[in-house]
């Protein structure tokens, strides 16, 4: 009985307070956003500034410009740089072409059952290991794999695509591919049909509603889907790795280097705000164009 | 409170960001002074081949410590392994000799009671206490087993062993090239050049000076152009040679052993230019949280019936002397084939793995330091 009364006030105090009953349910993500991720951030970016003895490892505290210097003056680094991010933009580009007929055919096209059948097939992929795929992949590409078999078979030559920028680029368009096309069928479903109609009325052949109307209100959809398409291959050093050959480097590879491999944690700090800005423009830019809204 | 508050979060931000090896200071740390009851576990840091059933079966059974072990695939890794999460999470690392003197002056390793080894009084003279796990007289762990880095080659491609290291630089097999993706890899492109072009005067293939070292560099971005992939894993390799991606190139004797047990048509050799090795060491992590297990451990692996399962199964030389007859009841001729009864000769001619450091051998100060090997890796792969 008491026990009753005790909950029953609590909810009556919750009801009366609509603040503090909101601050309860917030306060526990808050505390942990607060802590492990924005204490993360900041812990990475003071110690950019530090040094570390080269000899016995230990960290040197300080404030230096030094790591930064040493990331401006040697062009390698630069390279890592760009190439990271042109790679993520043209996986960005793929992925966002590949998704429309695929997005469009399942919203617009597919009866309900057809539907749930190829929504099934954008998802499946993403219940079994990203590294299970990847070696997948790899196994595609080699030398003697599938792909080189299907191209003898076909009286084609050989392509040798494996270990390659090509590789990465296939592995990661493929990889990140169900995150473009579930935001762009969802930004296709939200257009009403009458729309449609009106321009059909309106004398607009297909393409030009297609330009008009479909386009301008999808964007948003592609915008956020290149969100997940983008970030994720710039953060990304397992494919870089696993199927990248000489000159694949990317940003979270040199981090990887220095953290785990030579601990030199200062500099792969200096070097991991890069991405950071990065993605700060590109939130942005997508922010502009109404991304937000649309996830 | 306000301090330990203070200690506390001081301690998040560091956990956070780095693996911190809480420095100790210099002050020396005493050794075991005898071995006690075992802790039931014992978390092992080790190259890929180094913790097989064959051994590590029996050694649970006899002393009831599980072993965990983690492969590294390179020296930088086995450092930053041992000096992670405050250096307790290992208790043991088989340390090759361009990581040893990094963990003893990084104090992630404790001193050694030789004492307590028996099986160290059998060991080459070489190996029972070599500058880099011996200082000042202290000993910071026990050697192990050691080899030379080989020529792996695909005999298809190569009917005849090839007798040089230039194979590896040369345009006629671009694409089929693969070297380990290790800062250390330079010290074996110094080694040819210092026999190829004796002009750059390079005379210990650790000890570069900005000269050389650009020489070095050039050498190995020309190779760069014909690398099908910078191996990481000794698995790595194993698999672009089985597929066929790759003919020719730098390994280890336990890739080797690998691919032919998998008959796949690959042999090694030692080329002419002679080769850089490795000489590997067991030691104790300073904050070993099972150190009568490690104990236990090192005198489990350093008997001669396991050096020679340890031998025979890499393809390397033990460090200890009775070993030899255990290889050749194991595997007749398997003693003189991984030179168990190897002479000093056959020793000093391998360039054994060091941390190139900026104080040349020759007295000079104006050799690169291990940072700027990094460095110049990262340039050279891109």
């Amino acid at each position: 009985m008491t026990k009753r009364t005790w909950r029953g006030s609590l909810f009556a105090f919750g009801w009366r307070h609509e603040g503090a009953a909101n601050a309860a349910l917030l306060g526990l993500p808050a505390i942990w956003f607060l802590t492990l991720y924005l204490a993360a951030i900041g812990a990475l970016l003071i110690t950019a500034f530090w040094q570390v003895d080269d000899m016995s490892g230990d960290l040197i505290p300080g404030f230096s410009f030094s790591n930064f210097a040493e990331l401006l003056s040697d062009p390698i680094y630069r390279t890592i740089a760009i190439r990271t991010i042109f790679i993520a933009s043209v996986v960005t580009l793929t992925d966002a072409v590949l998704a429309w007929p695929f997005a469009y055919a399942m919203v617009r096209l597919s009866g309900p059952r057809l539907r749930a059948v190829l929504m099934a097939l954008v998802l499946v992929p993403l219940w079994s290991s990203y590294l299970a795929r990847v070696y997948a992949w790899r196994l595609i590409l080699a030398h003697d794999g599938v792909l080189n078999w299907t191209l003898s078979a076909a009286g084609l030559p050989d392509l040798h695509i494996g270990y390659s920028n090509w590789a990465m680029w296939i592995v990661f368009s493929y990889l990140w591919l169900p995150f473009m096309i579930l935001p762009v069928a969802a930004a296709l479903e939200r257009i009403p049909p009458s729309l449609l109609e009106a321009s059909a009325d309106l004398g607009e052949r297909g393409m030009a509603t297609f330009r008009r109307v479909i386009l301008p209100m999808a964007l948003p959809g592609m915008v956020a889907g290149a969100i997940f398409t983008f970030s994720l291959t710039l953060g990304d050093f397992v494919t870089p790795m696993l199927v990248g050959g000489v000159g694949s480097d990317f940003i979270g590879n040199v981090v990887y280097a220095n953290v785990g491999v030579t601990n030199n944690i200062p500099f792969a700090a200096a070097y991991a705000t890069l991405p950071l800005g990065v993605m700060a423009v590109f939130l942005l830019l997508a922010r502009k164009l109404g991304a937000f809204d649309a996830l | 409170m306000t301090a330990g508050l203070k200690q506390c979060f001081a301690r998040i931000v560091l956990g956070l960001s780095v693996s911190l090896p809480l420095a100790q200071g210099a002050e020396a740390m005493q050794a075991l002074n005898a071995i006690g009851k075992g802790e039931g576990t014992l978390n092992v840091v080790a190259w890929e081949g180094y913790a097989q059933d064959d051994w590590v079966k029996p050694f649970e059974a006899a002393t009831g410590c599980a072993v965990h072990a983690k492969y590294a695939g390179s020296s930088d890794e086995m450092v930053a392994l041992m000096r992670s999460g405050g250096g307790d999470q290992y208790d043991v690392v088989s340390a090759s000799g361009d990581a040893t003197l990094r963990l003893i002056y990084g104090h992630n390793v404790q001193p050694i009671n030789i004492a307590l080894i028996p099986q160290w009084k059998n060991f080459i003279p070489q190996l029972q206490a070599p500058d880099f796990n011996t200082v000042k007289g202290v000993h910071y762990g026990v050697s192990y087993e050691w080899g030379p880095n080989t020529l792996l080659y695909n005999t298809k491609t190569f009917p005849s062993a090839p007798t040089s290291w230039s194979v590896i630089y040369d345009p006629k097999y671009a694409g089929q090239v693969t070297v380990p993706d290790n800062p250390i890899q330079i010290a074996d492109a110094a080694l040819y050049l210092s026999k190829t072009q004796p002009a750059l005067g390079i005379t210990d293939p650790y000890e570069l000076n900005q000269t050389q070292m650009n020489a070095v560099v050039a050498l190995l971005q020309g190779q760069a152009k014909l690398i099908k992939k910078y191996w990481a894993l000794a698995s790595d390799e194993i698999q672009l040679f089985t597929s066929g991606d790759a003919v020719v190139g730098a390994a280890w004797p336990y890739q080797t052993n690998t691919l032919q047990a998998a008959k796949v048509p690959v042999a090694d050799t030692i080329p002419a230019e002679g080769a850089t090795g490795w000489a590997d060491t067991w030691m104790i992590s300073a904050k070993a949280p099972h150190p009568n297990c490690a104990y236990a451990w090192i005198n489990w692996v350093t008997t001669p019936k396991v050096q020679a399962e340890q031998a025979i199964y890499f393809g390397e030389t033990p460090a200890n002397t009775l070993a030899c007859k255990e290889m050749d009841a194991e595997q007749p001729g398997a003693c003189a084939q991984y030179h168990g009864d190897a002479s000093a000769a056959y020793f000093n001619q391998i360039k054994f793995w060091k941390t190139p450091r900026t104080q040349c051998g020759n007295g000079k100060d104006d050799c690169l330091d291990y940072a700027a090997w990094q460095r110049a890796w990262q340039t050279i792969k891109g």
